[in-house]
């Protein structure tokens, strides 16, 4: 019964909000029928599209899952853009900068570490700015967003930029650095395995731990949590930190397995479509992996649904935001409870 | 005796921290009622959009400017809808707003404008007297109105009433849910107008996500105005101040590549925030959500 109501109520949202999505289609002048078409064809059509998707998913499904445990924790970490560019920075100054010549096979762990690291420490800024001076996470974590943005157009620009000064962007990867394709395949990497194996492994710390138990506490009732010597202020740092770092995971993946180079909007919006994947996920670690599909689906759709039926592409945010808007008027389970 | 290099920074100052004086003084009201609008930005994204839109179109900068406010406040409502009658966490709420205001501007201006015709330029509000645009006397007004709607009037103290303890007005006879719907709703006029007053003052223009991260400031500046009118002003000024700076030094070849210089606001506003966030002290029942019990 309750996995029945944990399944309908997000795929009620969905349909809800294609549904109202196609009705402002129509209002602006577009066949909705022709545009959810080609929509679904150019995320799902042929081999490569479903390639394209997946890969997509990537970012989606790790940033996604950060914000899910923060959101569980009571802490609005809405940072994740900003966290995954750190960490794609980060990454692209190790490999192409920090490391000599002859680097060896220890670059690729060592770009996906440092990629983690710096986005935790990026998130960890805000986890201070909350525990010591009482800043609002939202506002923190956003305005950390635009600074992290800024951060990779003036490396692109200048520190990092390619040797042959051309264009804005980074050297490319050596090969060494790259994650390699599964095999058969033409897009996937090997990062994607590694992302896919996450969500069972923060569903295991987030129900299964007492550390998890602690963190949902604190989401629940702070004042509650408190009273049972658990530190509102230490799980506040922590779920931060793990979420920045997954963001920043996510970063790192990015540059080393599908784009093998830094460079200007690597990324954008993922930070809020994220939010959306975590709430159509119920804010449960596992739905996070259909849901990062549904929007790496409209996100890879966009393009096709843009030269097919002349919608603009920035459509997908309004499907996107009608998403969020059923997730939350259907009720959403309290932050830490199951 | 001030030179014409200060006085074009004064100006340049006050011409920035308008829209940001202008948004922060609804979400003051709003968020005095209780109600945390995250959600400004993507108000003033919508405003910006409808004035340049409106603008274009019929030539007047007052029509466009009414089209700004009507704006914010259609995105208000929905804001409210969603907060106050479903009672969903305005966080969320509001982020989505956000979203859906970056995707419904983004379709409509690129509806409007096809990519390779060339874009309109919007009308431009005059000036009051030399010096004085129409939207520093709007803003003017509105933080003079708000401080003694606020400080000395009966609908302002219950509205701060609400905003504190929600339970307590209601039991005195007011109408907590009317109240907030209509502090939300004159937020949203105002960040509607602030957004207006970027496209036919700021800028002559239209740009997708303009309003590069104003909301998200303003809703700082209230509190590190303390959630007082008159400090809130003091922090745009200063707010205009460092991004005239800024702006300067871009328009003077400084070294600093201008990537680093942009960061300034952002980095402005973390820096105030963790000075001053901790001692503001946020009205009691904010962001609670109200429901009378019979």
């Amino acid at each position: 019964m309750r996995f029945a109501r944990a399944l309908v109520q997000p795929l009620g949202a969905a349909a809800i909000a294609l549904a109202a999505s196609a009705a402002l289609l129509a209002l602006i002048g577009a066949d909705p029928f022709a545009a959810l078409g080609a929509l679904a064809n150019g995320a799902l059509g042929d081999r490569i599209a479903l390639e394209n998707t997946v890969v997509r998913m990537g970012p989606l499904l790790l940033v996604g899952l950060g914000v899910a445990l923060s959101f569980r924790c009571g802490i609005w970490n809405i940072g994740g853009e900003g966290q995954l560019y750190v960490g794609a920075l980060a990454a692209t100054a190790l490999v192409t900068r920090g490391l000599g010549p002859d680097p060896g096979a220890v670059s690729l762990p060592l770009a996906l570490c440092v990629g983690a690291c710096t986005g935790a420490l990026w998130a960890g800024i805000a986890a201070l700015l909350r525990v010591r001076r009482g800043v609002s996470e939202v506002l923190s974590t956003i305005l950390l967003n635009f600074i992290a943005v800024l951060a990779v157009a003036w490396a692109v620009h200048g520190p990092l930029q390619e040797a042959s000064g051309a264009y804005p962007q980074s050297d490319a990867f050596p090969d060494l650095a790259r994650l390699a394709l599964l095999p058969g395949l033409r897009r996937v990497h090997a990062g994607l395995v590694l992302a896919a194996a996450l969500p069972l492994a923060i569903w295991v710390l987030l129900f299964r731990s007492s550390a998890g138990l602690r963190l949902r506490a604190v989401g629940l009732s702070p004042d509650a949590a408190r009273y049972a010597r658990v530190s509102p202020e230490r799980e506040t740092t922590r779920v931060l930190v793990i979420s920045g770092a997954l963001a920043g995971l996510a970063g790192a993946i990015e540059v080393c397995g599908v784009t093998g180079r830094l460079f200007e909007n690597l990324a954008s919006g993922y930070g809020f479509t994220a939010v959306a994947v975590a709430l159509l996920a119920r804010l449960n670690p596992l739905g996070v992996l259909p849901a990062a599909f549904f929007f790496a689906a409209l996100a890879s759709g966009s393009g096709a649904m843009q030269r097919v039926a002349a919608v603009p592409s920035v459509a997908v945010q309004v499907i996107e935001a009608l998403v969020i808007f059923f997730s939350v008027s259907f009720a959403l389970p309290k932050s830490g409870a199951r | 005796m001030i030179d014409a290099a200060t006085l074009l920074l004064v100006l340049s100052t006050i011409r920035l921290a308008t829209p940001l004086a202008l948004a922060a003084m609804g979400e003051l009201v709003a968020e005095r009622a209780g109600v945390l609008n995250v959600g400004i930005e993507g108000m003033m994204l919508a405003g910006a959009l409808a004035a340049f839109a409106t603008g274009t179109a019929t030539g007047s900068p007052l029509a466009a400017c009414l089209a700004g406010i009507a704006a914010g406040v259609a995105l208000a409502a929905l804001f409210a809808l969603f907060v106050l009658r479903r009672q969903a966490d305005p966080i969320v709420s509001g982020t989505a707003l956000n979203v859906l205001a970056l995707g419904l501007t983004g379709v409509v201006f690129r509806s409007l404008n096809p990519a390779g015709t060339a874009l309109a330029r919007a009308p431009q509000m005059g000036e009051l007297a030399p010096g004085l645009n129409v939207f520093v006397g709007i803003a003017l007004a509105l933080v003079v109105g708000v401080a003694l709607f606020l400080g000395r009037t009966r609908a302002g103290l219950a509205l701060r009433a609400v905003g504190e303890r929600a339970e307590a007005a209601h039991a005195q006879g007011v109408d907590v849910a009317r109240l907030r719907w209509a502090a939300v709703l004159f937020g949203g006029a105002c960040a509607g107008l602030a957004g207006s007053a970027l496209v036919l003052w700021i800028s002559d223009t239209f740009v997708e996500g303009m309003t590069s991260g104003r909301g998200f400031i303003a809703l700082s500046l209230v509190l590190f105005g303390g959630y007082r009118p008159l400090r809130i002003v003091a922090g745009a000024l200063l707010f205009g101040a460092a991004n005239a700076l800024q702006f300067r030094l871009q328009a003077a070849g400084s070294t600093i590549p201008y990537n680093l210089l942009l960061m300034t606001p952002y980095l402005l506003t973390l820096v105030v925030l963790a000075l001053f966030a901790g001692r503001a002290r946020a009205p009691a029942d904010l962001a609670r959500p109200f429901s009378p019990r019979e």
